[in-house]
Parts: C-alpha cells; sequence; structure tokens
C-alpha cells in the first residue's frame, strides 16, 4: 500500500545551478525518462486492454445493443446470444462463495488477530496465505473428484432438510452452482483472512483495553468495538475477495457443470461468463461469435473494476483513519 | 444479574472457539490439498513423465517433458516481458515520484492487478494471434508477461522504499548523483526483495491457466522455437482432468503434485528468506 511518506530527494544540490546538459550526462534525466516510461506502460497497457476489448466486440455491439445484458439465449448455432444466463451464474457463485467465505474468513481473521499467540498466528497466517498461492487449476482437480464425491453423498441429508425450498430442489449430478460456489469460498478465504487480520491487528491496543476496562468480555471486546473500528478495511477485503471470486475461471469451469441456461435451484449446472470463455473461445467460428464472447470479456473486465476500485477506495480509507 | 452474566460468559466462549474452529478449518484445507495431491500424484509419477511425450489415447504410460519445457519457456518470456517493466516502474514510483502521478500509476497497476486472467488471455488473443492467425508460445508469453507487471512494479517499489533514505543521503553527500546513488546504492540494498518478489511472482504465473488456452493453446508434440503452439503444465491439467479417460486423470494428479510442488517450494522459500531479512533487520 502506498507510504503516506515521501522518499523523494532533489536531484539538484542546492544553491547550483546545474544545467540539462550536465544532468543529462550524470544520468538522471535519463534514468528518470526510462522508469517514467516503464511506469507509464502500465496506463498504456491498461488503455490499449480496454480499447482491444471495445473494439473487437464491436461486431457483437452492434448486433446486439444493450439487449445483450438482457436477454437469455445463447444458441451460436442460430447467431443469438444473449448474456444473462452468465451474468446470472456468476452472480450466484460469487454471492454463494461470500456467503460461506465471510463468515469463515472474517472468523479465522478475529482468532489470528485477537486470540492466538503471535507465534502460533503467524504460523497459521503462512499456511492460510500458501493456499492462495495454489494454482486454480489444482483446486478444480480436486473439486472434481475429491469435492463433488463428498457432497453427493451429503446431499440426501441436506435435501431432507431444505429440499422444500427452491434453492435446493430438483435433481443434483454433483456438477451444479452450489459446487463452484463452496470451490470459489475455498479459493477467497486466504484474502478475506490475511487483509482482515492485519487490519484487525492495526486497530490501537487502547480500545480493547477501554472495553475490558469497563467489563466486557473479551468477545464482546471484539465484536462490539474492535470489528467495528475494523469494519472499512474488512469490507475492503471482502470486495477484493468479491473481485477474484468473479473472475476465477478454471475452478469454476470444472466443477459447475457449463449449461447455458438460467436455474432457481443452487443444485443445477450453471455458466459463468469467464467459464463460458473459456470453454468455447477457441471454438468459436465467425466474427460475431467471437464478438459475443469479446464482449463477455469486456462485461467481466468492466465488473472487476469496478468492484477492485471501491476495495481500494475502502482499504485506503482504513489506513487513512488509523494512521 | 448472574445469570445475565453466565449467558454473556457462555457467548463468550462459544463465539471465541466458533472462530478457532475457522481458523482450523481454513488451516486444514490446505494441509487436505497437501496430502491428497501427495498421496494420489506421487503414486503414479515416475521418470517418464518427465523424459517421455504423451502418448495417443488408449496407450498407458508417456509423460508430460514437452509440457515442462514449454512452461519453462512460457515464463522466460514472461520474465523477458513483465520483469524490466515492473522493476523500472517500481524505482520510478520509490524515487522519482511526485503525488498526483504516481497515485494514478499505483491505483492503475492495483485495477491492472485485479483483472481475471481470462481477460487476459483475451488481451494477448487480440495482440498477437488475431494479427498472425494461429496460436504461438510468444502470445502465451506475453498473456503471463502482462499479468506479471503488476506485483512486480509494487513490490519492487515497496522493497526500495525500505530501504533507509540515510543511505540515499550517505551517497549524495559523497558527491554521487542521484541516479548514481539509485543504482550503486538503493538498488543494490534491495536486490535480495526484489529478487524474492520475481520468484514468488513467477510462482504466481507459473500455475495460470486460463490465460494459456487460446493463446499458446498446447500441443502434444515438443514445439520448437517461439512461433508455434505449445503445450503447458496447467492447462494439460485441466484437459486431462476434464477428459474422459482414467489413466489421463492419473497423469492429471501427477502433474498437479509437481506443479503445486513447485510453486508452494518457491512460495516457502521466499516467505523464509523475506521473514528472515526483516527480523535480522
Amino acid at each position: 500500500m502506498p507510504a503516506a511518506t515521501s522518499t523523494v530527494i532533489s536531484a539538484r544540490p542546492p544553491g547550483r545551478a546545474t544545467s540539462f546538459a550536465a544532468r543529462l550526462r550524470a544520468g538522471d534525466e535519463a534514468a528518470y525518462l526510462i522508469t517514467f516510461m516503464s511506469a507509464a506502460t502500465v496506463l498504456l497497457v491498461t488503455g490499449l486492454l480496454v480499447f482491444e476489448l471495445y473494439k473487437n466486440s464491436s461486431v457483437s455491439r452492434a448486433k446486439f445493443g444493450w439487449s445483450f445484458l438482457a436477454t437469455s439465449t445463447w444458441d451460436p448455432v442460430a447467431g443469438q446470444f444473449g448474456a444473462l444466463p452468465f451474468i446470472y451464474g456468476t452472480v450466484v457463485t460469487s454471492a454463494l462463495a461470500l456467503l460461506i467465505g465471510i463468515p469463515l474468513g472474517v472468523g479465522a481473521a478475529i482468532f489470528l488477530a485477537e486470540l492466538a499467540p503471535p507465534r502460533i498466528s503467524d504460523a497459521l497466517t503462512f499456511l492460510i496465505e500458501l493456499l492462495a498461492a495454489v494454482p486454480s487449476v489444482i483446486i478444480g482437480l480436486l473439486g472434481v473428484f475429491v469435492m463433488i464425491p463428498i457432497l453427493r453423498s451429503v446431499e440426501p441429508a441436506v435435501k431432507s432438510v431444505l429440499g422444500w425450498t427452491p434453492f435446493f430442489s430438483g435433481p443434483f449430478y454433483g456438477v451444479s452452482m452450489f459446487s463452484a460456489g463452496v470451490v470459489l469460498a475455498i479459493m477467497i478465504l486466504p484474502f478475506i483472512i490475511s487483509i482482515s487480520r492485519e487490519v484487525i491487528l492495526s486497530v490501537p491496543g487502547d480500545q480493547r483495553e477501554a472495553a475490558l476496562a469497563l467489563g466486557a468480555t473479551r468477545w464482546e471486546s471484539t465484536w462490539d468495538i474492535v470489528v467495528p473500528y475494523a469494519k472499512k478495511g474488512i469490507m475492503g477485503s471482502i470486495f477484493l475477495a468479491l473481485a477474484r471470486s468473479l473472475g476465477e475461471t478454471m475452478a469454476v469451469t470444472m466443477v459447475i457443470g457449463n449449461e447455458p441456461k438460467i436455474h432457481e435451484s443452487l443444485l443445477a449446472p450453471g455458466y459463468t461468463i469467464a467459464a463460458v470463455i473459456a470453454n468455447e473461445f477457441t471454438e468459436a467460428t465467425g466474427d460475431l461469435y467471437q464478438g459475443a464472447l469479446i464482449e463477455l470479456g469486456l462485461v467481466l473486465f468492466a465488473l472487476t473494476i469496478v468492484i477492485n476500485g471501491l476495495a481500494r477506495l475502502l482499504v485506503m480509507s482504513h489506513e487513512k483513519g488509523t494512521g | 444479574m448472574s445469570f445475565h452474566l453466565a449467558r454473556r460468559k457462555a457467548v463468550n466462549v462459544i463465539m471465541l472457539s466458533l472462530t478457532g474452529l475457522c481458523t482450523l478449518f481454513a488451516a486444514g484445507t490446505l494441509v487436505f490439498i497437501l496430502g491428497y495431491l501427495f498421496v494420489h500424484g506421487a503414486k503414479s509419477l515416475n521418470w517418464n513423465f518427465f523424459t517421455k511425450l504423451p502418448t495417443p489415447v488408449g496407450e498407458t504410460g508417456g509423460g508430460m517433458a514437452n509440457a515442462i519445457l514449454g512452461s519453462a519457456k512460457l515464463l522466460l518470456l514472461a520474465s523477458v516481458v513483465g520483469v524490466p517493466i515492473g522493476f523500472l516502474g517500481g524505482v520510478y514510483l520509490a524515487e522519482f515520484g511526485g503525488s498526483t502521478f504516481s497515485f494514478i500509476v499505483r491505483y492503475t497497476t492495483d485495477l491492472l492487478n485485479g483483472v481475471p486472467s481470462i481477460v487476459m488471455g483475451i488481451f494477448a488473443y487480440t495482440l498477437i494471434v488475431l494479427p498472425q492467425k494461429h496460436f504461438s508460445t510468444l502470445a502465451g508469453g506475453l498473456a503471463l508477461g502482462v499479468m506479471m507487471i503488476p506485483i512486480a512494479i509494487r513490490s519492487s517499489e515497496e522493497f526500495l522504499r525500505n530501504v533507509p533514505l540515510a543511505l540515499r543521503e550517505g551517497a549524495m553527500a559523497l558527491g554521487a548523483s542521484k541516479s548514481k546513488a539509485i543504482w550503486t546504492v538503493v538498488v543494490p540494498a534491495a536486490k535480495h526483495g526484489i529478487m524474492t518478489g520475481v520468484m514468488l511472482n513467477l510462482a504466481r504465473v507459473a500455475g495460470e491457466t486460463a490465460p494459456l488456452l487460446f493463446t499458446s493453446f498446447g500441443n502434444r508434440f515438443w514445439s520448437p522455437g517461439w512461433e508455434q503452439p505449445t503445450a503447458a503444465l496447467p492447462v494439460m491439467i485441466f484437459t486431462y482432468a476434464v477428459a474422459p479417460y482414467d489413466d489421463w486423470h492419473q497423469q492429471a494428479w501427477s502433474a498437479g503434485f509437481v506443479l503445486l510442488t513447485l510453486v508452494l517450494a518457491v512460495n516457502i522459500v521466499a516467505r523464509l528468506i523475506l521473514s528472515k531479512r526483516v527480523v535480522a533487520r
């Protein structure tokens, strides 16, 4: 995160006028220009990325307009493309991931920051952050061959309790939006935990001491004082996690079932934006088909940019708030 | 009153134990992943995996030598694209940056870091595959390289900032120009950190599958040069896992085991180096 203190020192010794040529000879201007250009490359790449996505989706944008986002027919043979099933699948799986991931993640962060002795907390955080380094395709591999059989075996029990709701109705084949949500929850856990833990650790100690001195229990001081104090930062970590889960591709593709239909039941297969791009891009024949997939990429890009932008602002404002 | 107190104490104990359970679950997941992959992947791992090409469907045996080499080539290309831009950009932010422009660059860097990897794949596809009309190692390398830039910038900046201001002042007091102070004093002081950052960055993109699907594509044979489609380890895992053959599933486990071992080994070593340096200071 950007440190508030700036370490810029003037290149020019005070009281001595240095000509541009002299500075150039000393390499200052050259170093400045080269590093400036590298930094500017980031802006260039981002701009180019937006431009390419926009340009290459023009066929599809011209044909479908805004209705692309609101229609739900995806029929490459007939040349009909509507993004709604994918947007639905993306939103539902990410919401499910947050539903599972937030309590687990924030709970673990509270334990690591407030309760665990520093040494144990560091070791466990190390382990949990390693979880973030596991490639998505490997999570998917385990999802297909380990998690889905487990979910299949517990499904009858879950259904007997919750089967009356529309969310848990219908047959269950293993690959489903529910499986994708669980996989995503596991993948976003490390992000929620490590950022929230940092944020909670940065809450000043006297907040806790004051609460405890007033007779609050450990939990009350944590839940009523520390967590509200760290609220913005925790929200930031949740938004970051959300952005990640929206764009997550491989693990989801492997367990969601890849069916471009809108089902009410979480046990039914679905499809996400990232997954349809991954599956169909290489076989997309014709400009319209490919344009539609690139437009989906543009939608995904816009979605994650907005959420990431919000998340960064939240984390930044927390840092400013606690100094 | 004492009932009220007892209730508060009970809530205290219950909620605090629940947070412990959450932690246990998160850490347990990693241990489970490691354990499961180790048991299943190591079982069918043999020397052929590292030296042989994939066999046609139906024939057992064979390996993924081409995918291992392919991944290495992709990572080399990615470093050529990502590391210099990232490092120099980091130097700018840490040493030269003003306020507004640096803020914009930092913010954009963070946003670029959050762009889904599959979108990066589309980006490289439109830049290289579309004009050339064929998949290539080059396109895959570019996709991974662009993904490396944001983290390379932010980690270089952070390690350069950690170098004490006194070192810069000392160098300049001896008459060094600012650029000389940077290249001969500040950068060498931050060298280990920056290199560790590069290692972590490489470990991250080594596992990326989505951006390679339609850039480097895949290949069941060796891929000479840089202009042809190439196999890569993560893409092979995906292809083999979703295929309906048991033999391929076994190979996918082996590949997963190799990939995860490499990625985690780099992560563990890098983090140990970093934490040791922090303690030493």
